[in-house]
């Protein structure tokens, strides 16, 4: 009779059991956890902080008496209420198991609804059954035990052997390997055939899926098992893997079931006043029925088949009560026919208690809704509606000084802005603050109160945007409560979130004591964050139009001096010292403004040319995604970052941003469809670049066609082919990529977009404005379709381009409609791809956190578990953080330069 | 050799800085150098109490979601289609035993490596059975027999002649035929008093799968340049047989299959070729993440002296924490089996404590204050 220990959501009560327990099964070692526990509770509770710890959770399991013990309540009624809907007595809702309904009073503890935690009740099994989830323990222990004397199939002088071996391994080798060398020592005594210790001859036990034990084609009852499992004596159930300190083997075969409270399972009242019962409550009450029933047939004498039906169906609704989902048995079910949701349902998955409830928190004080951009904003700033602002609050300790300043809140009341919701009085005690109570809480108001007052600009908050893969998805930023009902964030923080405003979604989240802020705008801010952890290189960076407009501004742009003034005034800068006593003035010479003055960087932009910059001017060169760009790119920034620090870097950032975009606004831009024309030239010259392509493959599948076609060593002949007809049409359409690079006008917008790695590539002006080429499906042209070939509309065996996929037209051109097919089955399958791809990564990505999680760095530089193993004698054997080095490395080159 | 000015930093810096400045660095500014970077060498440091297991697993599960999914890859002419992409990481941190694709990089001692007889090495390597090495087998329907004529030039190449072969056929089939050499041709005749059509039909596509010569398991193998080396690429590995081979370097030639590695060379040389292999799949997708998670990863996965996969039977199942690993598969079996050996959860990782709303002992958490009373 054994109950799994439910170590769900009172781990308090755990340790008040486990007092009681204490004489029954503790060893010396729990005592004195526990006896530490308890003694910390009586010094360390002082008023609002909790203090006490739980230092361990003990696992065991409940002896039948135990359960008696803990019970309040023997229930032995299948009925729930009386006619006037109040608990019976010795029913499964009886009060003395605890209140659900709001005005009772629990029977035990005398507390009424939300105060009373429950209290556990027990049945009287009138025939022992079987606990499911100890099938294999018990198994184990027939098998492996005489069937006369009980002893274990080993002889003495090997059980003494093997136990002290099982306190070795456990001792060095922990428990996971003690369960192994366990299952090892036990298989070979289940094929002993006589017993070491009285002679006996062993018949062969056959365990019968789910729940049926035969001994040589009978069935043995669970009476009968039991008897057996008593007799095994404590020794020799150690090596059966039991600790006989915690457990019996006859435990395992319950004679009393523990009914949990019923705060465990609570009935819903349904708007028509009925009540609906909780699935575990309908699944007790068919144990409890059919066990009278089963106590009135045996005490009336019926017959034994009766009986036996009668025990088999209580056997049944005492398994499905611990698990639902058995594979041989058919699940209990409503009368609407869905399953119930038993324990086992309860706690595992997704969605079960561990999961969802005990590993998942929820928070109050937080918001969500639609973001949208704001380039205007800091980088570290979030945009709060005012609608949030006033419905999430910080609490701010009153004190003499800040007295009168939160009074003004309080003074404002929760329906205007900068106000107050509810005052806390040091005892814990909330009040709202409404326009009755304004008054008489100003005059309440003192030292040691807390004020929830509204949100308000330079708060602390934590943003977030699922799924959060990074720790970058999660950063601190400072409040700004504006106006208009969405949250506001700069985007360049759109590559840390990988958030875009195409009605994405995300949340924020309000710290509410003054170490989680302190860890939060630590630890947290943005700024801290630039360098990703992952490749020590600056996630953060300019985007899109920011790239564009410095781009822009660096490569062509000279500007007459009111001009250039006026761009910088726009991005924040009002020192014009540095700017060049000149007329005119560069694009360059702009962008050096926003330049430390004693910086000195050098690198290469996109295009391979060198950008230089020397005592914080722009020598040569232009800005780009290289140079300025995020998520990997953008080593100007890293340099900066190295150089200046975080919030420096930031401040920096964020001009550049401004200048970029204050660039456009001035200048304008855009794409329009005339950029994808070519010159007749171009395009006479790409039509022969494919005319000559299409050729050539026609050549080689001649080739094919008559043999005279080279294999190449590890082929055969079909994959040489398509492989050289592959290499041709790819050189063909890179061979077009390098026409259009060399004929395109650098002045089009899209070509400036493409060449500063804003959005886009050469690759895409291509496609638009010559050929979309070769649609490739899992590594070769497309062979699907038809036998032999991949449309209705080609000969059998055609092996040209066009009728393997090869799309000619240009997308401004327009597709005929079967390279239209054709491109539809790649974009299909690039679909496809990613919706099979994200659970496939997001499950090995919960296992890597799952098994990782618990690795930390210790003081001595040394990488351990949660068990104290080390697992690296030094982080990634040279002790380096990435995030503060520079793509892994310390960056040595740079350093001779400086020293 | 090392510079008198970089001495004093032996120990205090990792060998590759040092190595890197000895190289780079000009004498003159050693001295000062080194200080430096020292200096930056103790600043970048990590920090005690970083949670670098979840930074590590971040890093490498947030690329996971970029990476396709396309299973096979051929890089141009000269490759093997070798599983890449998410799958093939999937594989290697599952530590699963049987992997898609194994394949071997054989580098070869010279001469052999620039070139010289590459084509018949390789073909030495591969696993050759009867199909390859006979032009025909005919089936002489009125003696009950059966003739093969081998292909003599293939024979050749794979140093081997008719008897060889008549040989080894005899070995395999010792049970069932006789084989007898006449000339070139090889005649199999059945054993036993019973002779049926039926049974020698069955004998000759037995006699097809005959291993002859090579290395088992290898079914393909393609020369291939790499850089300056001419090496063999193989599909199918079988390293023990391979190292055996004496022009072959066996300190350079690799396989992609881990658990062999730990078989013939170590768990060491497994946990780098967990490390290699994942970073080849990382680069091969255009992806950045730092060799340093990589290795924790390998490390975690090595730790035991075996190698176990992220999953729950491996790395979790080893956790010391039951409410760890019943956060994570399986809850019900690891809390039953904790409860009959009446485990304790002492709460020293992350989950319990944040099931029971504690602190974690990890970054700020590990802190303690202690007070006296």
């Amino acid at each position: 009779m054994a109950k799994k220990e439910e170590i769900t959501e009172e781990v308090k009560e755990k340790t008040e059991e486990l007092k009681e327990k204490e004489d029954e099964v503790l060893t010396p070692e729990e005592k004195n956890i526990l006896k530490e526990a308890l003694s910390r509770e009586t010094i360390e509770s002082t008023q609002q902080y909790i203090t006490k710890k739980v230092k361990g959770v003990v696992f065991g399991v409940l002896s039948p008496k135990m359960i008696k013990k803990m019970s309040t309540a023997k229930i032995v009624t299948p009925e729930l209420y009386d006619k006037e809907g109040y608990p019976v007595d010795g029913g499964l809702m009886d009060i003395r198991l605890g209140v659900i309904d709001p005005g009772l009073k629990c029977k035990t503890c005398g507390s009424k609804l939300k105060e009373c935690i429950g209290h556990f009740g027990y049945i009287e099994l009138a025939r022992p059954v079987f606990h499911i989830k100890f099938v294999r323990h018990i198994y184990d222990g027939l098998r492996c035990t005489c069937r006369e004397c009980g002893r274990i199939l080993m002889a003495e002088d090997k059980i003494k052997k093997t136990i002290k071996e099982y306190k070795r391994i456990k001792e060095k080798e922990g428990l996971e390997a003690l369960r192994r060398l366990t299952r090892s020592t036990i298989s070979p005594l289940k094929s002993v055939s006589k017993c070491p210790h009285c002679k006996a001859k062993q018949e062969k036990i056959f365990l019968v899926k789910p729940l049926m034990f035969k001994e040589d084609e009978k069935k043995l009852t669970s009476i009968q098992v039991r008897a057996r499992l008593e007799r095994i004596p404590d020794e020799d159930s150690e090596v059966l893997g039991l600790n006989p300190k915690v457990v019996r083997p006859e435990w395992t075969v319950l004679t009393v079931l523990p009914i949990p409270p019923v705060t465990v399972r609570p009935s819903i009242t349904l708007e028509s006043g009925e009540r609906s019962e909780d699935d575990l409550t309908h699944k007790l009450g068919d144990i409890v029925r059919i066990n009278q029933r089963l106590f009135e047939n045996i005490n009336a004498g019926a017959p034994e088949t009766i009986i036996e039906d009668l025990w088999d169906l209580l056997q049944y609704h005492v398994t499905t009560f611990f698990d639902n989902n058995i594979p041989q048995l058919p699940p209990a079910r409503h009368r609407g026919g869905q399953p119930l949701k038993t324990i086992t349902e309860r706690i595992s998955s997704k969605e079960g208690r561990i999961r969802h409830n005990l590993a998942g928190k929820r928070t109050n004080f937080c918001a969500r809704t639609v973001i949208s951009p704001d380039p205007m904003l800091g980088i570290n700033y979030v945009g709060v509606p005012f609608i949030v602002a006033m419905k999430v609050t910080v609490p701010e300790v009153v004190n003499e000084w800040n007295m009168n300043y939160l009074k003004k809140f309080v003074q404002t009341g929760p329906k205007e802005y900068p106000g107050a919701n509810y005052i806390v009085r040091p005892d814990g005690k909330k009040k709202k603050v409404t326009e009755e109570t304004k008054e008489a809480m100003l005059e309440e108001l003192q030292p040691g109160y807390k004020v929830e007052r509204h949100l308000m600009d330079g708060d602390i908050t934590i943003f977030n945007r699922q799924p959060s893969l990074h720790r970058m998805s999660m950063m601190c930023h400072k409040v700004k409560v504006l106006p208009y009902k969405t949250l506001r964030l700069n985007p360049v923080v759109c590559a840390p979130y990988n958030a875009d405003f195409d009605g994405d979604e995300m949340n924020l989240h309000v710290p509410q004591t003054e170490e989680s802020r302190a860890e939060a705008e630590i630890l947290m801010q943005v700024q801290t964050q630039i360098v990703s952890p992952g490749y020590g290189l600056s996630v953060i960076g300019c985007l899109q139009d920011a790239i564009s407009g410095n781009f822009i501004l660096t490569r062509d742009l000279t500007l007459e001096r009111e001009k250039a003034v006026e761009l910088l005034c726009a991005v924040g800068i009002t020192d014009f010292k540095k700017l060049p006593n000149k007329k005119t003035i560069t694009g360059k010479e702009i962008f050096s403004m926003l330049l430390p003055d004693d910086l000195d960087f050098q690198g290469a932009s996109k295009a391979g040319e060198p950008v230089l910059i020397e005592k914080g001017i722009l020598k040569e060169g232009v800005m780009d995604q290289k140079t300025i760009g995020g998520e990997g790119e953008g080593l100007l920034l890293r340099s900066l970052h190295k150089q200046y620090g975080p919030d420096a870097t930031i401040e920096i950032l964020q001009r550049i941003l401004r200048l970029g975009i204050e660039v456009l606004l001035q200048r304008g831009f855009t794409v329009s469809y005339s950029e994808t024309e070519l010159p007749p030239e171009t395009v006479e010259e790409i039509n022969k670049t494919l005319n000559v392509a299409e050729e050539d493959v026609q050549k080689v599948i001649q080739s094919f066609h008559d043999g005279s076609l080279e294999t190449f060593p590890g082929r055969t002949l079909k994959e040489t082919l398509e492989m050289k007809i592959v290499e041709v049409l790819n050189k063909a359409r890179n061979l077009c990529g390098s026409i259009i690079k060399k004929t395109i006008n650098k002045k089009t917008h899209i070509s400036m977009m493409a060449e500063s790695g804003a959005r886009g590539n050469i690759l895409n002006v291509v496609q638009m404005s010559a050929c979309v080429g070769q649609q490739v499906l899992s590594g070769r042209r497309i062979e699907k379709g038809f036998s032999k070939r991949t449309l209705a509309c080609f000969k059998q065996g055609d092996l040209s381009p066009e009728a393997r996929g090869f799309v000619r037209s240009s997308f401004k051109k327009g597709l005929n409609p079967r390279e239209f097919f054709f491109h539809s089955i790649t974009g299909r399958d690039g679909l496809m791809d990613t919706a099979l791809r994200t659970p496939k990564s997001g499950y090995l990505y919960r296992r890597l956190a799952n098994a990782m999680q618990d690795l930390k760095v210790e003081y001595d530089g040394s990488v351990r578990d949660a068990a104290n193993r080390i697992i690296q004698f030094s982080y990634g054997e040279d002790g380096l953080d990435v995030s503060k080095t520079e793509s892994g490395k310390i960056n040595i080159k740079k350093i001779i330069q400086m020293a | 050799m090392v510079h008198a000015d970089l001495k004093e930093y032996i120990g205090k810096l990792p060998s590759s800085i040092i190595q890197e400045l000895e190289e780079t660095c000009p004498a003159s500014k050693m001295k000062k150098v080194a200080k430096l970077v020292h200096e930056e060498f103790e600043n970048s440091r990590i920090s005690p109490g970083e949670a670098v297991g979840l930074i590590s697993a971040e890093s490498i599960g947030e690329p996971g979601t970029q990476m396709t999914l396309n299973t096979f890859h051929f890089a141009g002419v000269a490759e093997m289609s070798v599983t890449k992409g998410l799958p093939r990481i999937i594989e290697i941190l599952d530590a699963r035993k049987t992997i898609s694709t194994p394949t071997m990089e054989i580098y070869l001692h010279a001469p052999y490596n620039k070139g010289k007889d590459i084509r018949e090495i390789a073909m030495r390597i591969k696993e050759t059975n009867m199909e390859s090495v006979a032009k025909d087998f005919a089936i002489n329907v009125v003696d009950l027999k059966m003739e093969t004529t081998l292909d003599a030039e293939k024979l050749e190449k794979l140093e081997l002649n008719s008897k060889k072969v008549q040989k080894i056929l005899e070995k395999a089939l010792a049970k069932e035929a006789n084989v007898e050499l006449n000339g070139d041709k090889l005649e199999i005749s059945l054993k036993g008093k019973e002779k049926d059509l039926n049974q020698l039909y069955k004998l000759k596509e037995a006699i097809k799968d005959v291993y002859v010569c090579g290395i088992k398991g290898i079914k393909q193998v393609l020369p291939v340049r790499r850089k300056e080396d001419y090496i063999i690429i193989t599909a199918g590995s079988n390293l023990k047989k391979v190292f055996e081979l004496d022009f072959v370097d066996s300190s350079r030639s690799t396989s992609n299959d881990i658990h062999e590695i730990k078989k013939i060379l170590g768990i060491e040389a497994a946990r780098q070729a967990i490390i290699d292999e994942l970073l080849q799949v990382v680069e091969t997708q255009g992806l950045n993440v730092d060799v340093r998670h990589l290795m924790l990863v390998a490390d975690t996965m090595c730790i035991s002296g075996d190698i176990k996969g992220i999953t729950r039977y491996g790395v979790v199942s080893e956790k010391a924490s039951v409410l760890a690993r019943a956060s994570f598969e399986t809850p019900i079996k690891h809390l039953i089996e904790a409860s009959v050996i009446g485990e304790i959860d002492y709460l020293n990782s992350v989950v319990e404590n944040v099931m029971l709303n504690q602190p974690v002992p990890l970054g700020t958490g590990m802190v303690k204050l202690v007070s006296k009373k």
